[in-house]
């Protein structure tokens, strides 16, 4: 298994989504041949115009979800860490879904087992549709990489325009 | 196939409900949106119904891409009913989040007919369809509705589309406002739903829908998506419409103090820069779409601190250059309680205006305000009188509650020189004086003063015509304006993107074409265009207008020269050379010389089971 710092999983930013959900269309479309938000593996949450993000699976060392399914009906997986679900053993009971601290396995609107985000095969489709370009697929160790250099350059700003 | 081939029949009087099958053959003909739902308005209404009856139905409409991931059509709804303001046909577009909730719920539209015995809302849980009370929501916004609705029936991704006050007492601009800042806004729709005692519509749909060919449409939506990074929607991404303030200045064209002057010399004050600098706090965006346009602003501080509103052009116009208010602060603070009282932010700013002039000429007096000081400029009056008409607070806000036009029969005197109105629907944000085009355009609109129904501004602002005039030529311009429109509003595409259809009506045809997997081709849409113009022309013939004496100009745009000093001073609309732009235009439709559609025209539109409506007027 990848360690958690290899482990790539879709992450959002809060200042560039803007809640548009075009995430929630594409995976529908790239896993179920439709529209339909209610069966998508990322959901969008706008709190208000100021506060959007889009959430989905973070990939948990020792998931809880995984933990908590009392059927073993859920297990990482060793290649990528994504969460996968035999859907012969879920029987929807919803453990996974309190364990989850971020709402991001749900209950399938037709089949009534859980669903989650699989990363489209290395290649997920709200990364590649989202038009703010607010979701990375990245590691957590970019993830705060970024965040400083955005913040170091917040602080030289003026340092940096006089350079140019 | 994206329509979902079915039409909710909700009876507000009884309380029943049923569902009954969309004729499919009309789904082709009419597109669906405005097109569709004015059809189905015309085949479900008695001519001359009272807009407030319960007999008026009120019907929500998808349009045919709605539910999918089509940028900004897929997120879209319209409602057509009978105005109460034009007492003809009235119809308006709103996107964001609710209108693909009724797709995915299983309907392409929802009639709504009857009133109920007190106030309700309707709820739509996929197949299940309750009215359930909401007389605990009265007098809240259309925002405080949404919440606690979603809040009672414990769904966060519920949407609701609801009015406020305005329109639960009749105010003729009520308007219905969903996801916070989007309004179908035109034409008093919130009004007729107020009638029907009905507070809102909540929609949580959970089924799919599909589009024909899956691999063709979302290959068509990327590039959709490409083109929306491009210049075709650079404005709306950047500035957005605030920064025709400045363009419409510089043509003298920013109509100022209720159209008395045609510049505005607090233009930099209220222009899209100084709000972008100064105020807009986030730009956010609908859903499916890859495009934003929301410019979300806020108060930062002074008497108006923490004001949040979603400024466009037309309402920061209306609240601000109009009343001659040079404070974007009061401008935020206006249109948030436009939206709080859930009215038509155009026509609200003009019904302030109108009285305003009406003040400063004497027309009324600090008696019928109340003490209310009506000058222009005064922003802390514009915000009171605003107060005054959601609420029908006083004689005033009771008496321009009516909107302009029924404003100046109750005042009488001169008023009617200040109600700058075309068939009772308040003016938008162009001085029809310096653009003829416009002027000619906005006369013969079906819903009223409208800029969204032609575009006819367009050759006007862009100088490929001469704007200080109308001659022969503008006919056709404008017919060909408002064909497109109606198919734009059919398919209920957002107009800010309709720039990114690169092939106009082919584009649009394939869109069509590939989520439903009915054919269809520019030729077919075109054809629809027209058909849908002459359809809603009938309609208002029905009811007692649609002919040359409704088309018409506001008495400022006709009989008063631009004052001031500017590239436009001493323009005004000649009645000889509005006449030669009429017979013009009637001409290239093929209707008489009254505005009539003729028998022929009507069948070769295939609208002839209308002609018994049109032959007593011939």
């Amino acid at each position: 298994m990848p360690t958690i710092h290899e482990k790539k999983f879709v992450s959002g930013d809060p200042s560039k989504c803007i809640g548009c959900c075009v995430c929630e269309y594409a995976c529908s479309m790239k896993h179920e041949n439709t529209y339909n938000p209610t069966k998508s593996r990322i959901r969008a949450i706008r709190l208000n115009s100021f506060v959007n993000l889009a959430v989905s699976c973070r990939l948990c060392e020792d998931s809880p979800c995984v933990a908590a399914c009392p059927r073993d009906a859920l297990r990482q997986s060793e290649e990528n860490g994504t969460i996968m679900i035999d859907e012969d053993k879920c029987n929807g009971c919803g453990w996974c879904i309190e364990a989850c601290d971020y709402g991001a396995i749900q209950l399938h609107p037709d089949t009534r087992k859980v669903f989650v985000c699989d990363l489209c095969e290395g290649n997920p489709q709200c990364v590649e549709w989202c038009p703010e370009e607010a979701l990375d697929f990245t590691t957590k160790d970019v993830v705060s990489q970024k965040a400083r250099i955005t913040a170091v350059k917040k602080l030289f700003q003026d340092a940096l325009s006089s350079e140019e | 196939m994206s329509f979902a081939k079915r039409i909710l029949y909700v009876d507000l009087t009884t309380g029943k409900t049923e569902v009954k099958p969309l004729d499919m053959k009309l789904a082709k003909e009419y597109i669906g949106g405005i097109g569709l739902g004015m059809k189905l308005w015309l085949d479900h209404s008695e001519a001359g119904v009272d807009p407030f009856s319960p007999e008026n139905p009120l019907i929500f409409m998808t349009g045919p891409l709605t539910g999918t991931m089509a940028p900004s059509a897929g997120n879209s709804y319209a409602v057509v009913s009978k105005s109460p303001l034009t007492n003809t046909i009235g119809e308006a577009k709103a996107h964001g989040f609710f209108g693909s909730e009724i797709k995915r719920a299983g309907y392409d539209l929802i009639i709504f007919t009857g009133k109920a015995e007190k106030l309700v809302y309707v709820w739509i849980d996929d197949d299940s369809v309750q009215i359930l009370d909401a007389e605990h929501m009265k007098g809240m916004s259309p925002a405080e509705t949404d919440e606690t609705i979603r809040e009672t029936l414990g769904d966060f991704y519920i949407r609701v589309s609801a009015i406020g006050e305005a329109g639960e007492k009749l105010c003729r601009i009520g308007c219905i406002i969903n996801d916070e800042y989007r309004a179908i806004g035109r034409g008093g729709m919130g009004a007729v739903m107020g009638s029907k005692n009905l507070k809102a519509v909540a929609v949580r749909g959970t089924k799919d829908v599909d589009v024909s060919d899956p691999e063709a449409f979302t290959e068509f939506v990327r590039t959709v998506h490409e083109r929306m990074k491009g210049p075709a929607t650079r404005k709306y991404r950047t500035l957005g419409t605030p920064e025709n303030v400045l363009v419409l200045n510089a043509l003298a064209a920013l109509a100022t103090r209720n159209f008395t002057n045609a510049t505005f010399e607090g233009a930099e004050k209220v222009s899209g820069e100084t709000l972008s600098e100064k105020y807009v706090k986030k730009i956010i965006g609908c859903a499916t779409c890859g495009m934003r346009c929301d410019h979300i602003a806020v108060v930062p501080e002074g008497q108006y601190k923490g004001s949040t509103s979603r400024v466009e052009f037309e309402c920061l116009w209306s609240c601000g250059p109009l009343c001659g208010v040079d404070r974007l602060d009061a401008i935020i603070e206006a249109i948030r309680l436009a939206d709080y009282y859930g009215m038509d932010g155009i026509s609200i700013g003009v019904i302030v205006a109108m009285a305003m002039d009406c003040y400063e000429n004497g027309v009324i007096t600090d008696k019928d305000t109340d003490g209310l000081k009506l000058n222009f400029g005064n922003h802390e009056a514009l915000v009171e009188a605003i107060k005054r008409i959601g609420t029908r607070t006083g004689w005033l806000g009771d008496t321009f509650a009516e909107g302009t036009k029924r404003a100046a029969e109750i005042i009488g005197k001169d008023a009617y020189k200040y109600a700058n109105h075309i068939k009772g629907m308040e003016l938008p944000g162009y001085d029809l004086r310096t653009l003829q085009t416009a002027a000619l355009g906005f006369s013969v609109s079906f819903r009223g003063a409208c800029h969204l129904r032609s575009g006819a501004y367009s050759p006007d602002v862009k100088g490929k015509v001469d704007r200080f005039k109308i001659e022969a030529g503008r006919g056709k311009m404008i017919m060909d304006g408002e064909d497109l429109y109606n198919v734009v509003d059919s398919l209920i595409l957002c107009k800010f993107s309709r720039g990114v259809m690169y092939d106009g009506l082919k584009d649009m045809a394939k869109y069509y074409e590939l989520a439903t997997g009915i054919p269809m081709n520019a030729d077919d849409l075109l054809m629809a265009g027209e058909r849908i113009n002459n359809l809603a022309r009938v309609i208002n013939i029905r009811e007692g207008g649609g002919t040359r004496k409704e088309d018409t100009l506001p008495w400022k745009i006709l009989n008063f020269p631009v004052p001031e000093d500017c590239i436009g001073k001493g323009v005004y609309v000649k009645q000889a050379e509005f006449d030669i732009g009429l017979d013009d235009y009637y001409k290239v439709r093929g209707w008489t010389k009254n505005g009539v559609p003729t028998p022929e025209k009507l069948k070769q539109v295939g609208l002839e089971d209308l002609i018994p409506i049109v032959e007593k007027k011939l």
